[in-house]
């Protein structure tokens, strides 16, 4: 299970919303007890793919690299990876899965011009195969 | 020894260690090193030719290794190698 804290659910759903219609990205901080997560920041980060924006979206290795030393240094997990589908559900697709890492909850938000529509999270299984992952996210966001 | 930065969603495969010493003289030598103490990070790591995985890089230093000499790239006890995924996707 995972719990996304307001702070962090409002700079997904806002990076998300100011992105639109491109994907937007980022990286998911916080902690984990007893598989059970909690994601205390969302860290908005450049969607670097060169080309459909619209459809894909890619982080570079210095992000990731910054990522990872920020969350060591500041006694955080870096806990996943978080990204958006416009005008389309918040459902791993098979690029999605092709590059997917162990272990990482991978957040998607299906977002419209409007609004955000629906968001999920996703864990590759031992298969390498996404399985839902049980979200929980406050019931309220001011974007 | 070069020292290996071990990336979080690997880390289940090292018993949670963040870095792993191995003494090593090419790039190549670590990750096959990394690799036999730690079977089970073999497979998201490397092929079965020995090269690594496509939505995988290596760096050594602040350079990826496909910029300098790919698995041949030496290495002594100052170097860091940082096993860096390749974070990408789509709706599509």
């Amino acid at each position: 299970m995972i719990t996304i804290e307001q702070d962090a659910f409002e700079t997904i759903g806002a990076d998300a919303m100011h992105s639109f219609p491109d994907e937007c990205c980022g990286f998911l901080f916080g902690h984990e007890e007893d598989d059970q997560r909690i994601v205390r920041e969302a860290l908005v980060v450049n969607n670097a793919k060169e080309g459909d924006k619209k459809r894909r979206f890619e982080i570079t290795a210095a992000d990731y690299m910054k990522a990872e030393r920020y969350a060591l240094q500041n006694g955080v997990l870096l806990l996943g990876v978080y990204h958006s589908h416009p005008l389309h559900p918040a459902i791993p697709s098979e690029t999605d899965r092709l590059s997917a890492q162990p272990w990482f909850s991978y957040v998607i938000v299906s977002v419209t011009a409007n609004s955000i529509e629906n968001t999920l999270s996703w864990r590759l299984n031992e298969e390498r195969i996404f399985e839902p992952e049980t979200l929980l996210v406050p019931q309220t966001i001011k974007l | 020894m070069a020292t290996i930065i071990i990336p979080t969603p690997l880390r289940k495969f090292t018993g949670n260690e963040t870095k792993i010493e191995v003494h090593a003289g090419t790039v190549n030598e670590v990750l096959n090193q990394l690799s036999g103490q730690f079977p089970g990070i073999q497979k998201h790591l490397l092929h079965e030719n020995g090269t690594v995985q496509p939505f995988m890089n290596v760096f050594a230093g602040d350079t990826d290794i496909r910029d300098l000499q790919d698995g041949d790239t030496p290495v002594n006890e100052h170097t860091v190698i940082s096993i860096v995924p390749a974070i990408a996707g789509g709706r599509e």
